[in-house]
């Protein structure tokens, strides 16, 4: 287990370092420059190297990059260019709105997911499983983008029920929970298809085991064996793709924070990008890749959790 | 197995916080919720030329010595009157009298010589330093009166100094203003939540405190244009200005809750030739594509019939207009004619920015060039990129953008390494004299000639000047439906 930990940790670090090198490299290749795009187009060649110098953009690419590495070392990632205030302060700021809607998602995932793929499992090749096939393709195949502007419309334009965009902050609850739940539903819809699917074939698989049919046989409920003796059995690719939806959850904000007005980190690097804001950037792919490689850490603990046998080659 | 047993609880809740709950309550009608397309970065009008910076502060938390009507005429602000010498090169600036900043500070000639010293400093990032430029000194002469002398004669300079580039800032919040703004307007700066929302608060000891109408103003960034359709449709909005999708007009017009009003701006949309390089360093060339191409098919298509088309440099709405449109009236066999007799065959390449107005433009044109016999290669380019590859570093054919800025048809003489390429010693000298004839009916007249020699040298393909289009909730007034400037004062607005 130390060795495990040992080798995860250090496959983390190498990680972020790889992407930070990536992501710095490809800012800087990038056609653009920070300053001309605050300043405008009418900006003397004054004022922009003025500003360049302010932002520390006249150093070598090289040494800004390790002078990045150095201060990122030390709990610093710089201010940002265009909102001149600490990457650190622009990020908390966010993070709450990214967070919550990327735990909606997966909250709503596992809510419709794991009751329809064991519903479908059970009634193998009878209406339910077919429904549940049929809608998990509709799922899968219709892009959220489309999907959050038709429920905007359904439910914030004709019906009123529904705020259409904007996240009014945790201090009003009721009103949180309220303008989330169209976003989460645009978001979580693809990874609920995909995981009510794979819980469907995972629970088959195991169904056909010998062990299940001996429970029925000793006079175990079909519910009981279901939930009891099917589920936690097939529950490792389960397991690994929550792990991956969680990933594409925080990943997917970026398009449904955008058509949805909410303040996250996605609409948050979206703007960054297109202002050349390297620091913001830099410092919210690393975050992202951050969320991507503990949610794979976690996956691999929970292996060894669900299936005792794998302890021992951990 | 009944699965419908776990989700039903779901349902319940998913359907109580739906149904149970009240709408959003009505808007009070001293306050107002404001949509507004482009997200700031910062809130100093001084240091970042984001054009919603202006439209939501200028005028509004921060003042200037000057402002201007919706015509853009110039009115008095913080200063209350000036006289200006005989040559043209000094101006007395008397100065509003009892006026404090936001922070409790008192408003005096120091702070208009700290501000403009700060702008014209060496070190300045002021987005628009150019308007400093003919400045030579600025000096307190007693606290409520500043004299500004210049170097040269500047006929734009008291409509520049309404511009939010020229705001008044105090020494004490100057370096602040980015994040917490300070200013004498009769709006406080009350929050920004970076990405979603702006709110300021009527100032009570603002000299025009009585007249103004609103008590909070609610500013929402919503960028996509079907979201802003979506809040304002859910009355989350009570007015859009600017809205960018003239496609989504239709629904709104026909819809009894809404006022929709399409005005001007100071926008030229061109398609910009770069004179710098060959092909389009022929004149033969530039007026060839000016004749393939038709404006009322582009405002058609990519406007959906919103827009008035220009022949030249200059807003239609301006004093000194002349309607140019017919010198290159669509003529596909004389732009075949004038490419065969350049020995031009093609290709050219049109970058253009992701902006909608200019990539359904570029279609179009293509098509257009295309019936000429000139194939186009459009590029659709990123922003950031546009800035660099096209406006900095030249490397491109032709490329659509929109000019707001007001009285610019100074670009043309910024010289060869303006995006233009185009570098004109006639056209040099004939703006030098338009920028310092201080007479308006002796200065349209120059207008007039410079849109003339722009026309006949065909710099530019010239296309329509972008429309300001303002929807808003049926019984708000003052939202000015057309823009001379980027800013909107939002003193005069109320519900009737």
């Amino acid at each position: 287990m130390g060795y495990f930990l040992l080798r995860r940790t250090l496959g983390f670090v190498l990680t972020l370092l790889t992407v930070s090198v990536v992501v710095f490299a490809v800012m800087n290749i990038l056609p653009g420059d920070p300053a001309l795009t605050i300043l405008g187009l009418d900006a003397s060649e004054e004022a922009l190297a003025a500003l360049r110098d302010q932002l520390g953009l006249n150093q070598p690419l090289v040494s800004r990059y390790f002078s990045w590495v150095w201060n990122a070392l030390q709990g610093d990632f710089g201010r940002s260019h265009s909102f001149r205030v600490p990457v650190a302060e622009l990020i908390s700021e966010r993070i709450p709105m990214t967070l919550s809607l990327a735990v909606a998602g997966m909250v709503m995932t596992l809510l419709v997911a794991l009751p329809a793929g064991i519903l479908a499992a059970s009634q193998h090749r009878k209406p339910a499983d077919w429904g549940v096939m049929l809608l998990s393709q509709l799922g899968i195949a219709v892009p959220a983008f489309w999907l959050s502007i038709l429920l905007v419309i359904v439910f914030a334009v004709q019906l009123r029920w529904l705020p259409p965009g904007h996240f009014p902050g945790w201090s009003d609850p009721v009103a949180a929970i309220r303008a989330l739940i169209l976003p989460t539903v645009a978001l979580g819809l693809v990874q609920s298809s995909v995981l009510a699917r794979v819980t469907r074939s995972s629970a088959l698989e195991v169904m056909r085991l010998d062990f299940v049919r001996t429970a029925r046989a000793s006079g175990l409920s079909r519910r009981r064996v279901l939930w009891r003796h099917v589920l936690p059995n097939a529950l490792v690719p389960i397991v690994t793709i929550v792990g991956m939806q969680f990933a594409a959850l925080v990943t997917g904000t970026i398009v449904i924070e955008n058509v949805f007005s909410l303040p996250g980190l996605g609409r948050l690097i979206f703007q960054s990008i297109s202002n050349r804001d390297l620091p913001t950037v830099q410092a919210l792919v690393m975050l992202f890749a951050a969320i991507v490689v503990t949610a794979n850490f976690i996956v691999d603990l929970l292996y060894v959790l669900i299936d005792p046998r794998l302890k021992s080659r951990a | 197995m009944r699965p419908l047993q776990f989700s039903l609880p779901l349902a319940g809740l998913i359907l109580a916080i739906g149904l149970g709950l009240p709408m959003n309550a009505a808007h009070a009608r001293t306050a107002i919720v404001l949509g507004i397309q482009q997200e700031p970065t910062s809130l100093d009008p001084t240091a970042d030329a984001t054009a919603s910076i202006d439209g939501m502060l200028t005028q509004n938390v921060y003042e200037s010595l000057t402002t201007v009507d919706e015509s853009g005429a110039v009115l008095p602000q913080l200063a209350t009157e000036w006289t200006v010498s005989d040559d043209g090169l000094t101006y007395v600036f008397k100065l509003a009298q009892g006026v404090k900043f936001h922070d409790g500070s008192d408003f005096d000639a120091e702070d208009v010589v700290f501000t403009f010293t700060r702008a014209m400093a060496e070190g300045s990032t002021n987005p628009t330093k150019s308007i400093f430029a003919p400045i030579e000194s600025v000096t307190a002469i007693d606290p409520h009166t500043v004299e500004i002398k210049l170097k040269r004669k500047d006929a734009f300079l008291l409509f520049n100094f309404a511009q939010g580039d020229s705001s008044i800032v105090a020494s004490e919040s100057a370096e602040t203003n980015s994040s917490s703004p300070v200013g004498t307007g009769p709006f406080r700066f009350a929050s920004w939540t970076r990405g979603d929302r702006l709110v300021l608060e009527k100032n009570p000891e603002h000299r025009e405190a009585a007249e103004v109408a609103l008590e909070k103003v609610e500013f929402r960034f919503i960028a996509d244009a079907a979201a802003a359709t979506a809040a304002l449709m859910a009355e989350e909005l009570d007015a859009f200005s600017g809205f960018p999708a003239p496609e989504l007009l239709p629904q709104f017009q026909a819809d009894p809750r809404f006022d929709v009003t399409i005005g001007s701006t100071e926008g030229e949309v061109i398609l910009a030739f770069n004179n710098s390089k060959a092909p389009l360093n022929d004149l033969r060339v530039r007026q060839g594509v000016s004749y393939a191409i038709n404006r009322d098919e582009i405002i058609d298509g990519a406007m959906y019939g919103v827009a008035v088309p220009i022949g030249s440099f200059y807003p239609p709405h301006g004093p000194a207009y002349v309607d140019l449109t017919g010198q290159y009236a669509t003529d596909t066999d004389k732009a075949k004619a004038l490419f065969a007799e350049a020995g031009f065959s093609g290709p050219l390449t049109l970058r253009v920015p992701q902006f909608s107005y200019a990539t359904r433009s570029a279609e179009i044109i293509q098509a257009q060039l295309a019936d000429a016999g000139i194939e186009v290669k459009v590029e659709n380019v990123e922003w950031g990129f546009w800035m660099e590859e096209v406006y900095k570093n030249l490397n491109y054919d032709m490329t659509i953008i929109a000019h707001t800025g007001a009285n610019d048809m100074g670009n043309f003489a910024r010289g060869p390494k303006y995006f233009y390429g185009y570098d004109d010693a006639a056209f040099n000298d004939l703006w030098k004299r338009i920028s310092e004839e201080a007479d308006p009916a002796a200065r349209n007249a120059l207008l007039q000639e410079g849109q003339h020699y722009l026309t006949d040298n065909a710099v530019h393909g010239f296309l329509f000047q972008m429309p300001q289009i303002n929807i808003q909730k049926k019984g708000w007034d003052g939202i000015w439906e057309s823009r001379a400037v980027l800013f909107q004062p939002l003193k005069d607005v109320s519900f009737k």
